[in-house]
């Protein structure tokens, strides 16, 4: 190998330390950046709990719907079964009013259908379906952060 | 006697009598301000003049040619610090109390309402002000000559204006500011919207992350409070006030501000200089050639034009207090009488109907409603990114500081304008009565809301537009004062559906008087 080609593939020393250096100095800063960043995301809650109990089946006779206005979801009571449909407007979050077709948006009048199918407006998704289960003690628990498809009911056991 | 005065006591004694002269002496290092020299001087020594020349042009103290406006933007917000200042004393941002102790402000603090309505107003009008010093500077077409950059500062200023505006909205924590919050969040999370489109939703959450970033959390609670009050007091305000210092000491080292190349004096100019200078005849009857008429070349002492600048003491700083006098007179009388709206305390459970942002992003709100995402963070940043861009893409350096550039930019102007009105009328109309996609095809995927909605047809049209005028006239100019029109005109014309056409459910109603009563 001539020297030339060694001086085109190899790094000087003096060069190869300033790099280093100064790569040395912009990692931490990076680090140190993204720590800031990091820091704002929260890691301590304070909100409630999203998965949440609504008491017992006798609450929630066949043929009727309630609406748990702190939670955020109607529960619907219907031959087949219990199901949970949420009340966040998915455009913007605002809180839909149950109608005689279905649900309005008062924000910028989004429409769902029965089923939380949107069918007018701006809102880009349908209403969710929260997931409804019922546990060991009978008492019937809602997971606002598991979706169902639409469609899915709990089946009481008799 | 004699011995008298030379003792310490006697010394001491003369420095008493003497103490008004000396303090004035060591405030004003050279002396007070009655010869040109020290009037100079004044301004050269002065802390907070001296960011301004010693000299000023003519031009600039022509009222009609600033209309005052960006002294108006700084004096509205020198107004809201101070008035934030004392608001701070009784305002404690938790949930808790927050709402109380703006009541109290508002009911109870001796001048507490008007101290809060001149703080709500001052901040306001800052926003109705700071486009207005923006159009001004635009249609004199001041964004030339080395102020590319500067005009770039502006537009900072603007969406700084607009921050602190929104994140204050949101500190009364009443059911406005509740939903208010509620839906900036979710503008923030709506590129949900698009990863939803895309199924990428589960692996690359950049929205609901975002929004968490804001809030604190995933809702509107007591963490996002706090980090809105943080924004409102502390951050906004600090790179508020840090850019503005940049926008002010690069407008002097632009060579203050623009003027037309062949400017004139005007007998009517006489009104704004001072008495000693027209003793001195700036304007004698029969002029003197001046070095400019000798000398035809390009160079530095050519483009000084020292004839038509007078001194900044007494002529600028006598126009700057005048404006301040003014501008604090409108905002004291407007927050005597008008008071700042106070609702029902926030309540998470029952949105307002309609809920709506306040009046300034009411356009935005509006086409909103046609696609979050588009509405909220698609168009806007198209907006701000045209803005931020339109001295780079207009380059033609004739009549820089005239308006409009002359007769063909007026007639451009007027043009665009109503061109841009019957379009967009015209546009809003057809959704008002007839819908859009979804009304036709309910099972439409979203897909084709995003790329086709009437936000998106409307900001088409303007490039569109823009194009064909730089075409017709040959001059990006031209195309500019055409965009830049149209999108003054949209911004009226959204905020004015927004706020007045619609009501409950965001139905289209001709005025409030036809909401149905609940
Ligand atoms: C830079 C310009 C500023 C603008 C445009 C502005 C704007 C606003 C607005 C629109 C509100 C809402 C008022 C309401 O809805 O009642 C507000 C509230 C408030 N601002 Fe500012 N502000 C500014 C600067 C400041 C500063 C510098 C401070 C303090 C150092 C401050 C402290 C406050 C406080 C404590 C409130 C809550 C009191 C209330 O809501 O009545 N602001 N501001
Ligand atoms: S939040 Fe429901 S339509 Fe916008």
């Amino acid at each position: 190998m001539s020297s030339e080609t060694i001086d085109k593939t190899e790094i000087s020393r003096r060069s190869f330390l300033s790099l280093a250096a100064l790569w040395s100095a912009v990692l931490p800063a990076i680090a140190l950046l993204g720590g800031i960043f990091r820091m704002v995301k929260p890691d301590v809650h304070y909100e409630e709990s999203i998965r949440f109990r609504i008491g017992t089946a006798e609450n929630f006779p066949v043929g009727t719907m309630k609406k748990l206005d702190d939670k955020k979801v109607f529960i619907f009571s219907t031959d087949n079964g219990l199901h949970a449909i949420s009340s966040i407007c998915t455009h913007l979050g605002c809180i839909v009013n149950i109608t005689e077709w279905g649900f309005q948006c008062p924000c910028h009048g989004s429409r769902y259908n029965q089923n939380g199918k949107v069918i007018a407006g701006p809102a880009p998704r349908s209403l969710s379906w929260h997931e409804i289960s019922q546990d060991i003690d009978g008492s019937l628990v809602v997971d606002a952060s598991r979706e169902v498809p639409a469609g899915t009911v709990l089946k009481l056991k008799a | 006697m004699n011995g008298l005065k030379n003792s310490g006591i006697g010394r001491f004694t003369s420095n008493i009598i003497g103490l008004r002269d000396s303090f004035l002496k060591s405030f004003l290092r050279e002396g007070k301000p009655t010869t040109d020299l020290s009037r100079t001087a004044v301004m050269a020594n002065n802390f907070f003049l001296h960011v301004q020349g010693a000299k000023v042009h003519i031009n600039t103290l022509r009222p009609g040619y600033t209309l005052g406006l960006g002294l108006i933007s700084l004096y509205l917000l020198l107004i809201t610090v101070v008035t934030g200042i004392l608001l701070m004393i009784y305002y404690n941002p938790s949930i808790e109390n927050a709402y109380n102790t703006v009541k109290d402000v508002n009911y109870v603090v001796f001048t507490g309402r008007l101290l809060r309505n001149m703080h709500k107003w001052g901040g306001e009008g800052m926003i109705i002000s700071v486009i207005l010093h923006m159009a001004r500077v635009f249609y004199t077409n001041s964004y030339k000559k080395g102020r590319e950059f500067n005009w770039i500062i502006g537009v900072a200023l603007l969406i700084l204006t607009f921050g602190i505006n929104l994140s204050g909205y949101m500190l009364p924590w009443d059911q406005l500011s509740y939903w208010a919050l509620v839906i900036v969040a979710n503008i923030i999370q709506s590129p949900k919207e698009v990863t939803d489109v895309l199924g990428i939703t589960k692996l690359f959450d950049i929205g609901t992350f975002s929004k968490e970033l804001f809030l604190g959390g995933l809702n509107a609670g007591k963490e996002a409070l706090t980090r809105v009050y943080l924004l409102h007091i502390m951050l906004l305000p600090l790179i508020l006030f840090i850019f503005l210092g940049v926008h002010f000491w690069r407008i002097r080292k632009d060579g203050g501000l623009t003027k037309p190349e062949g400017f004139e004096i005007k007998d009517s100019d006489t009104r704004y200089i001072s008495g000693q200078e027209r003793k001195a005849e700036v304007f004698p009857a029969n002029k003197t050639y001046g070095l400019m008429e000798l000398v035809k070349a390009k160079t530095p002492a050519v483009n000084r034009d020292i004839e038509n600048n007078v001194l900044s003491w007494p002529n600028l700083i006598l126009a700057e207090t005048a404006v301040f006098f003014f501008t604090l007179a409108v905002v004291m009388v407007y927050s005597f009488y008008i008071n700042a709206p106070l609702r029902e305390l926030a309540n998470p459970l029952i949105p307002e109907n309609p809920a709506k942002a306040p009046w300034y992003f009411l356009g935005l709100q509006e086409l909103l409603s046609y696609s979050a995402f588009m509405g909220g963070v698609g168009l806007p940043g198209l907006a701000l990114l045209g803005l931020a861009l339109i001295p780079y893409l207009d380059r033609e350096q004739q009549q820089i500081g005239v308006w409009f550039s002359g007769k063909r930019g007026k007639y451009i102007a007027l043009e665009s304008l109503v061109v841009g009105s019957v379009v967009l009328i015209g546009l809003l109309a057809i959704v008002i009565k007839y819908g859009w996609l979804r009304t036709w095809w309910p099972d439409i995927p979203q897909l084709f809301i995003i790329l086709i909605n009437p936000g998106n047809i409307w900001v088409g049209f303007m490039i569109i537009w823009s194009l064909f005028v730089i075409k017709r006239t040959d001059s990006t100019r031209m195309g500019a004062i055409a965009l830049f029109t149209m999108f003054l005109l949209s911004y009226v014309i959204l905020t004015y559906v927004g706020t007045e056409l619609r009501g409950p459910n965001w139905a289209f109603y001709w005025s409030k008087s036809q909401w149905p009563l609940h």
